[in-house]
């Protein structure tokens, strides 16, 4: 998948749509938004009627609701818990099986076929949270081989939100709401009297491939306003902002400010934050064998900078408190993130503060050290 | 999983997250809990290492553990102090001549040896941290003549937990190394210094506008050891530590051993003082 | 042979001290020797005479019954030995042995006391240098009671 701009633009209607959706079925596990156990998830779905039409989301901090709409959109929902990266960086995930043998230790890798995925429905914040697992996991001195390759099998259509959700801030992160790069195809849902339709923007050569298998015609410039006019009031919903300039020094410079004793009173370090945030990457390997010693494997997981165990080294944990737990997590999402990779770990999608059993507020919490910077001093140079 | 990296390092066509197999040449017992290995790959020829870098080794169906490098870059094979601290360091250090054990790396930054050249160089290792110096020591008495004055200064809980003895008597011998041993408590029969080792820095002979220091040792032992460097004239951007944080893939992509923004497996162990020098006495970072 | 005035100025305790406080010190002080294995002071004497390290090693031992005595500090040459003279009751709480031969500037300690009672300011120059070398060893045991190399 090529990021060439958007070069053609196209309208389809919900048939078409299926039919987009079949195509893609033909080489790909095709994953988009359905409705399941109360929430909107992403899995495997065959057609139009597993999209959750009719369906959004209502959210706030610590709360998650579905709710009927008085329309049958499609794509009328902002975010659910899971994060594409369930598919491209997956929870668990053999690393490798050895055997003990006559002649040595043998290695086995995974043979089976590494899926091909097509995701539907991928927002722009979810694009740029993508495109920083890219650069975690494929840009540095080794890269994670499986991600790599799922990665580069994977065929994105990406959605305009039509609304921002009540915990959203991609706008003050410069990450949406328009899906901008990083897809094959974009969709805008237009909901007019003339009926549900899609604006196609085309992203890839991929992309204008498995577009053009597909009824079409040139979108109109009503269309095209309409698409940008949606896509501007979703702009202007947003309800919150976390204010980035500086956000680096401004938290490294504070890393004992008492809002940290603040939220470590609230904060149960259940780690919900980092299994729904779309670029928490943190993984830990797992190591076993079987009763009779000969084979053993090595398994990787999600792993959470909030558990007890993630700092451990002889003697202890180095985090033990929950203030330097959560400390941890902001600074680096927000701070060192930019250092190691050039750019926020943040895609202001607002889950972190949606599935936070106590509705801790990343954007609020920021702001409150803002609002009152306590610079440490002295202690600089390891001087006494 | 397909077998590609894009490292500059010896394992570019290998999966860094799978273990090669080496087999234990030779163990020797060093204290009551600590072996040193002496490993050989069962296929070619080790990777090269810096003075400072570690592998991972893993015992098989247990687990992995970093352990620094202890041998010299001149020897063939790799050469490892382990001590008996867990699981797996437990199930290593209880390995025979003849057992495979598996092996990641090298991983990570090493000691300034090419730096200090031209320099005095002050050694400061706190029990066990004299293992991961060891290369660096070599490296130095290999060239010694490109090194100003090299003091060695060591800290032991007491004279039985004295690491590397033999060879520390050996290097006394020369007259061109200075070597102060130090232990926290003894009894009548060592005719040593007793005390902490940051004590014996004040009283080195080394010119702290030109010199080197290299600390290596538990976390507050160095703490203690930087500043008396410091006090002693040295500046913060000629110290350096090696640090340690939990460590599980090593290379980069699991997020374990972040240490404020660097991660050990990457920019450490070995750091520079100046560039962590404001979250070093940091509290739980 | 120098005058104790002379070696006391070249002592490390007296490093860029005015000749007068140096005088007014030399007049309670005299040269001690010890060879290897002789105490400097035992538990529970009167601390009566504490001592300038010129050249040697004393060791700072502390003994408990059933068991070998410990030595839990050295001192060299620069370092003083002795500081419950500064205290009441006035009397020594660890033994302090020559590990070698040591030479050291034995200092009468109700003389200097009694100078400092009378003159304020050669008692407040002594405090001026003694506190700090004690502060540095406080320090340094905090550090060693931590037993930071010990298997946790």
């Amino acid at each position: 998948m090529d990021a060439a701009p958007a070069q053609r633009v196209a309208t389809i209607s919900r048939d078409a749509l299926q039919a987009l959706l079949d195509a893609l079925a033909e080489n790909y596990d095709v994953i988009g938004p359905t409705v399941r156990d109360g929430a909107i998830v992403y899995d495997r779905i065959t057609g139009l009627a597993d999209l959750p039409a009719g369906w959004t989301d209502s959210q706030g901090p610590g709360r998650y609701r579905l709710e009927r709409r008085h329309d049958d959109a499609l794509f009328g929902f902002s975010v659910g818990p899971q994060a594409w990266k369930r598919f491209l960086h997956r929870p668990v995930e053999t690393l490798w099986a050895m055997r003990k043998g006559e002649n040595g230790v043998t290695i086995e890798s995974d043979a089976s076929a590494v899926p091909k995925f097509a995701f539907i429905g991928v927002r722009a914040c979810e694009l740029h949270a993508i495109a920083i697992q890219d650069r975690v996991l494929l840009e540095g001195p080794y890269l994670d081989t499986a991600y790599a390759t799922r990665r580069q099998n994977a065929f994105i259509v990406a959605v305009n939100c039509g609304q921002a959700g009540e915990t959203c801030f991609c706008v003050s992160m410069k990450t949406g709401p328009r899906a901008q790069s990083g897809f094959d195809l974009a969709l805008t849902e237009l909901l007019g009297n003339d009926g549900p339709r899609f604006l196609v923007e085309v992203g890839s050569e991929a992309g204008a491939t498995i577009l053009s298998r597909v009824p079409q015609r040139p979108a109109t410039d009503e269309e095209i306003a309409e698409a940008a006019a949606i896509v501007a009031r979703t702009e202007k919903q947003m309800g919150r902002r976390l204010e980035t300039d500086g956000i680096k020094e401004l938290l490294l410079d504070n890393l004992n400010h008492p809002r940290w004793d603040d939220v470590a009173e609230r904060c149960l370090t259940c780690g919900n934050c980092t299994m729904v945030c779309p670029t928490c990457f943190c993984t830990t390997v797992e190591d076993h064998s079987d009763l009779s010693g000969m084979s053993a494997e090595r398994v990787r997981k999600w792993d959470s900078c909030f558990t007890m165990d993630f700092s451990f080294i002889h003697g202890g944990s180095v985090r033990k408190t929950p203030r330097s737990r959560y400390r941890q997590w902001m600074t680096h999402k927000l701070a060192t993130w930019i250092d190691q990779f050039g750019t926020s770990g943040c895609v202001g999608c607002g889950r972190c503060i949606t599935w936070c059993p106590v509705g801790i507020d990343i954007t609020v919490e920021a702001a409150a050290i803002r609002e009152n910077p306590q610079p440490q001093g002295g202690g600089q140079n390891g001087h006494d | 999983m397909s077998t590609a990296t894009n490292d500059a390092g010896g394992s570019r066509h290998r999966d860094p997250f799978v273990p090669q197999m080496y087999r234990v040449e030779r163990v020797s017992r060093e204290l009551a809990d600590t072996v040193t290995l002496s490993l050989t790959p069962l296929a070619g020829q080790r990777p090269s290492f810096a003075p400072g870098q570690f592998n991972m080794l893993y015992a098989f169906g247990i687990g992995e553990v970093a352990i620094s490098v202890s041998g010299d870059t001149a020897e063939s094979a790799f050469v490892h102090t382990v001590r008996n601290v867990g699981a797996v360091s437990g199930a290593i250090e209880k390995l025979a001549p003849g057992s495979v054990i598996g092996l990641r790396g090298p991983f990570g930054t090493g000691w300034p040896v090419k730096e200090a050249e031209g320099s005095d160089v002050v050694v400061v290792a706190g029990g066990l941290g004299l293992a991961p110096l060891r290369p660096a020591i070599y490296a130095i008495l290999a060239n010694r003549a490109l090194y100003g004055r090299v003091v060695i200064l060591l800290g032991s809980r007491n004279p039985a937990d004295i690491l590397y003895r033999h060879q520390l008597e050996q290097w006394r011998q020369r007259l061109d190394v200075d070597i102060e041993v130090t232990v926290d408590h003894a009894d009548r029969d060592w005719r040593g210094n007793v005390g902490v080792v940051p004590k014996l820095i004040p009283t080195a002979t080394f010119d702290p506008h030109d010199a080197f220091g290299l600390i290596c040792g538990p976390e507050v032992m160095m703490r203690f050891s930087v500043n008396a460097l410091l006090n002693a004239g040295l500046p913060a951007n000629r110290i350096y530590v090696s640090m340690e944080r939990n460590m599980k893939c090593a290379i980069g992509l699991c997020g374990h051993c972040q240490f404020a923004g660097t991660f050990i497996c990457k920019d450490g162990p070995v750091m520079r003082f100046d560039r962590i020098a404001n979250i070093f006495v940091m509290r739980e970072i | 042979m120098a005058t104790i005035e002379e070696i006391l100025q070249e002592h490390p305790f007296f490093a860029g001290a005015p000749a007068e406080l140096v005088r007014l010190v030399a007049g309670c002080a005299r040269n001690r020797m010890f060879r290897a294995g002789e105490y400097l002071f035992h538990e529970g004497d009167p601390a009566n005479e504490f001592f300038l390290i010129r050249q040697g090693k004393v060791a700072l031992e502390i003994n408990a019954p059933g068991r070998a005595p410990i030595v839990f500090e050295t001192l060299t040459v620069g370092d003083f030995a002795g500081a419950s003279w500064l205290i009441p009751p006035y009397r020594w709480v660890f033994d302090a042995r020559a590990v070698e031969l040591t030479r050291t500037t034995g200092i009468d300690a109700a003389c200097l006391r009694g100078k400092c009672d009378v003159d304020h300011d050669l008692g407040y120059e002594m405090m001026k240098r003694f506190l700090p070398a004690l502060v540095k060893r406080l320090h340094a045991t905090r550090l060693q009671i931590l037993d930071v190399y010990g298997n946790q």
